[in-house]
């Protein structure tokens, strides 16, 4: 398979991701499409890498996987601490940022 | 067959995506991301990166996918809509919105004249992607990055179980937490302190 195929699917993967960040309310959701968006990057990436036969494409998903494990430990902490003060799940609602 | 698994792989990740935009229950939402990183596993299976594909199944599927699944089951997140109700207009211009992102990816991609554009790629050798490779690399040519994400991974597991701790007091005045443990020595002053983040852990201390 020629290595366009594989950034079809990847582009298909981020617009859908793009586009249930801006559909759904649910910041988990919204987190899981992050998500989504993230994973399309990476197969890009691992494609190119394969192509030119260069491994650097490898480090680089690795450390986008790093990244996206940072961002769910901090994004579902913010979503626990939101839990926990009765506020709505939901990113319509929380709009102000008092403390 | 090389194909054959590529458009299983592809038709499978493009499901789940669309499952984990469209299902409405958000513990759905995270199965169909389940299936949608298991088959990009078997993309990057084919793609040779075997170290990548494994990680992804492991730290992926394994670690962080269960972090979601005990957030949503803590938060108990019931199906909500997808659309509110009185602005289906906005739903309607996030998906052509997302429509025209594709179609201008595509354009920018396939009409980018990149040489490697068409063939399969020449460049794999024997060893390629191989966990002794990856290993090589990252303590070679790419030991600050190694260093700057373990450092990364360390404030974020910092900063979560800051963000994440109870603020307010104890609910239950008989909870007790390890720090408050530590902190006096004895279980007798211990009804007043501030919470730590193990009370869910420790629980009553007569249970």
């Amino acid at each position: 398979m020629s290595v366009e195929w594989y950034l079809v699917v990847s582009a298909l993967v981020f617009s859908i991701g793009a586009g249930g960040i801006l559909i759904r309310r649910n910041p988990l959701v919204i987190l899981l499409c992050l998500e989504l968006m993230l994973n399309a990057g990476n197969l890009a990436l691992v494609a190119f890498a394969r192509a030119h036969g260069n491994q650097d494409g490898h480090i680089f998903a690795l450390i986008v996987m790093v990244v996206a494990a940072c961002e769910v430990a901090v994004g579902l902490g913010l979503i626990v601490a939101i839990y926990r003060r009765r506020l709505p799940i939901d990113v319509d609602e929380l709009r102000e940022l008092q403390g | 067959m090389a194909e054959v698994f590529f458009f299983l792989g592809a038709i499978g990740a493009l499901a789940g995506a669309i499952g984990t935009v469209a299902l409405r229950n958000p513990f759905y939402s995270v199965l169909a991301l389940v299936v949608h990183l298991l088959s990009l596993a078997a993309l990057f299976l084919l793609l040779r990166a075997e170290f990548v594909a494994a990680a992804q199944v492991i730290v992926y599927v394994g670690a962080v996918m269960v972090l979601y699944l005990f957030v949503v089951a803590y938060v108990g997140g019931g199906a909500d809509p997808i659309s509110t109700a009185g602005r289906p207009s906005l739903r309607w211009a996030s998906a052509l919105f997302a429509g025209a992102l594709f179609i201008e990816l595509s354009i920018a991609i396939l009409g980018s004249g990149l040489s490697i554009l068409g063939e399969e790629g020449t460049g794999w050798f024997e060893g390629f992607g191989t966990p002794s490779e990856i290993g090589r690399l990252l303590l070679t040519d790419f030991l600050l990055a190694f260093e700057l994400a373990s450092i990364l991974l360390l404030v974020a597991a910092v900063g979560a179980v800051i963000l994440a701790r109870r603020r307010t007091g104890l609910e239950d005045q008989r909870e007790i937490s390890v720090g408050d443990l530590m902190r006096t020595g004895s279980r007798d002053q211990l009804t007043g302190g501030e919470a730590g983040t193990m009370i869910e852990a420790e629980g009553p201390p007569g249970r």
